[in-house]
């Protein structure tokens, strides 16, 4: 009986360990080990042109409490927050559409949210650039109307709709899932009481599904900070994003610790942001179960 | 408690008119026409993709019907929405909204229709004392059992005052036990409320014992309407004689058919079958004759033979040997072959304490029947 009992556990360990070694290797040598040595770096400093010391310092976490960084990340967070309150507004009915369309329409509302995700995203930026710039499509068709030409691109607004067509298909996926998994009678028992479709929406279908949405929310609003090719290509100089001054730290400034310090404040924003949805989503929990 | 039907009104409420619909090519609802009273206990009854749900939504108006006339109290539906519909179902899955307690879910239809304050919490109390769950008001659905959440559906339902309450598949989802309490209590909720139920069950127990019609339905036809004990005992053709409980049916030939008694000569057994009423069959017509296992009577083959009817005294009397039984309690089933091989299904309650089965497998019995028994069919 023991013997057996070994035998078992002994062999579905040995599966697990089958299962599990390839990703677990890869998260170490390509997640954890890389991660750590740049964390190291952040309490270090440059010697020379290659050489960075781990001395333990916090001089470059105090650097970028400096207000002039201090901008750059509050604009970074505006900019994310602005695209991924836009993508909700467009992608939400967008999703909606989708779980109610045919099996056929269903496909072409997908294709449309994906053939531009699986187009090469320096392509598709220097498309928007043809499509906003001062001789471009926009502005021809302005001019065709006696209007402009009117000044789009390097602007703020360029950097937002840039963001809000590279990040649409990170709200619209998620919010499908979710809302292709909604119970169809809820919305059917809704109707039958004798609400009208926006109370329905609003009073039914978005409570329910609020979790998927803060889910799709933070998947949205997570890349959108660490934008870097969109604004760099689309913005002007005074929309600079954090990643753009990360990379300047990296190559330009050969500044390796001051880059380190500014990229894990940003993985700790991202951490925070991480850690409120799963409160959030405990509470939730709480509170059904009362 | 009682749970015979409440009495028609004689006033008709719900009229379809040759109502059809299609999915592309399949047709769920054939040309259904059919009347339903106020104050009636009506249950759609039918095997699954007999078309009954549809019927059911197209007068919730969640479907719309390819072609005919759904009137509610005189009114054409054909174009308003369900939610300006005078009707509320009670869905399959209950659909209880789970963000919201007991006593929102309920006030939810009543907030739409804005009705004050004061007069919304009575109602809502009412309808929960209805259901026996005013201790639950300000419990979430995730604390209900599926019979409570049921209650919630009900309540929900109910408190909006509906002409007519559309319930889908009630019971379903209900244990065994559950279910027979819920059956009782539904039929009573519904002689308290007065208002029409129109129910969809594919359970023939759970129609006959709450309907006060039943309409049966199979493959987007209408097959049969009518009161619950006529479905059984007057089934207008082989489909529902099958259907409705368990029935021996034998294929004939009208050998007699004079106004007040027929007969119908069959291969499946050695004596005519005597039916103490005419057919309007052409004379030599195929028919069918069905016999339900509780109206034949069996005795040992030792006792004397059975005396057939008057008119023809070798109908209606033949004889076999039990090949299975099966004891239920209150009834024992056997399958008894005749000499003819056609196995005949008889039950005989066990009216008294005895040795099971009473008579055991290989027993050779007299197998008879009354002029009353039969019922033919001629389709």
């Amino acid at each position: 009986m023991t013997d057996k009992t070994s035998h078992i556990s002994g062999g579905s360990s040995g599966a697990f360990w089958a299962v599990s070694l390839a990703p677990i290797v890869w998260i170490v040598l390509f997640f954890v080990v890389p991660l750590s040595v740049i964390w190291s770096y952040s309490f270090g400093r440059t010697l020379g042109l290659t050489e960075v010391a781990v001395t333990g310092t916090l001089d470059n976490y105090v650097r970028v409490f400096d207000p002039v960084y201090l901008l750059i990340f509050a604009k970074s967070l505006t900019f994310a927050a602005i695209t991924t309150a836009i993508c909700l507004i467009v992608g939400f009915p967008y999703a909606l559409v989708m779980t109610f369309a045919t099996p056929r329409g269903k496909i072409l509302l997908l294709l449309g949210i994906m053939l531009p995700f699986w187009t090469n995203l320096l392509v598709r930026t220097y498309a928007l650039m043809a499509v906003m710039r001062t001789e471009g499509w926009i502005n021809d068709g302005l001019g065709l109307l006696g209007i402009g030409p009117v000044e789009m691109l390097h602007t703020n607004f360029a950097v937002v709709t840039g963001l809000v067509y590279v990040h649409l298909p990170f709200i619209v996926l998620p919010l499908f899932s979710t809302l292709d998994r909604l119970d169809r009678s809820l919305i059917e028992a809704s109707l039958d009481l004798g609400a009208g479709h926006l109370r329905t929406i609003f009073q039914i279908v978005v409570p329910v599904v609020l979790p998927g949405i803060l889910s799709a929310v933070l998947l949205c609003f997570i890349p959108a900070l660490g934008s870097y090719l969109t604004p760099d290509l689309l913005g002007g100089p005074d929309s600079q994003m954090i990643a753009s001054v990360i990379e300047r730290q990296f190559k330009r400034a050969n500044d390796w610790p001051f880059g380190a310090a500014l990229s894990f404040m940003l993985m700790y924003l991202t951490l925070a942001a991480m850690v409120w949805r799963a409160w959030s989503d405990r509470r939730a929990g709480r509170k059904e179960a009362h | 408690m009682s749970t015979s039907p409440s009495p028609l009104s004689g006033k008709t409420l719900i009229r379809f008119e040759n109502v059809s619909k299609r999915f592309g090519s399949f047709i769920a609802v054939d040309n259904v026409s059919l009347d339903i009273e106020a104050g009636e206990f009506f249950s759609l009854l039918g095997p699954s993709g007999c078309g009954k749900t549809t019927l059911l939504r197209m007068l919730a108006g969640l479907e719309t019907p390819t072609e005919g006339h759904i009137l509610i109290d005189g009114v054409d539906m054909a174009g308003i929405p369900p939610n300006r519909r005078p009707v509320n179902m009670v869905f399959q899955s209950y659909a209880v909204f789970p963000h919201m307690n007991v006593a929102d879910n309920v006030a939810y239809g009543l907030k739409i229709d804005k009705v004050p304050k004061a007069e919304r919490d009575a109602r809502v109390a009412e309808a929960l004392a209805l259901v026996k769950l005013s201790d639950f008001a300000h419990r979430r659905p995730d604390q209900l059992s599926g019979g409570q959440r049921q209650r919630v559906a009900l309540a929900r339902a109910l408190v909006k005052r509906p002409k007519v309450l559309l319930l889908d598949e009630p019971l379903s989802a209900l244990d065994a036990k559950l279910r027979d309490a819920m059956r009782a209590e539904l039929a009573q909720i519904q002689r308290d409320v007065g208002v029409t139920f129109v129910m969809v069950t594919h359970d023939q127990d759970e129609a006959l014992a709450m309907a006060s019609r039943c309409a049966l339905m199979n493959r987007g036809t209408l097959q049969q309407v009518a009161a619950p004990g006529d479905l059984y005992e007057y089934p207008a053709n082989r489909f529902v004689a099958d259907f409705i409980g368990t029935i021996n049916l034998f294929e004939g030939t009208l050998s007699t058919d004079e106004p007040d008694h027929a007969a119908v000569t069959t291969a499946a057994l050695d004596a005519p079958i005597h039916v103490n009423h005419g057919v309007t069959g052409a004379p030599d017509a195929r028919v069918w004759v069905g016999i339900r296992p509780e109206k034949i009577a069996m005795t040992p083959l030792d006792a004397p033979r059975p005396t057939g009817p008057e008119a023809l005294p070798q109908a209606n009397v033949t004889s076999g040997i039990i090949v299975t039984s099966a004891y239920l309690g209150s009834v024992t089933l056997y399958d008894v072959e005749t000499a003819t091989g056609t196995i005949v299904k008889v039950s005989s309650p066990n009216g008294e304490r005895s040795a099971n089965p009473a008579l055991p497998t290989g027993t050779s019995v007299w197998l008879h029947w009354t002029p009353t028994a039969p019922v033919v069919l001629v389709n």
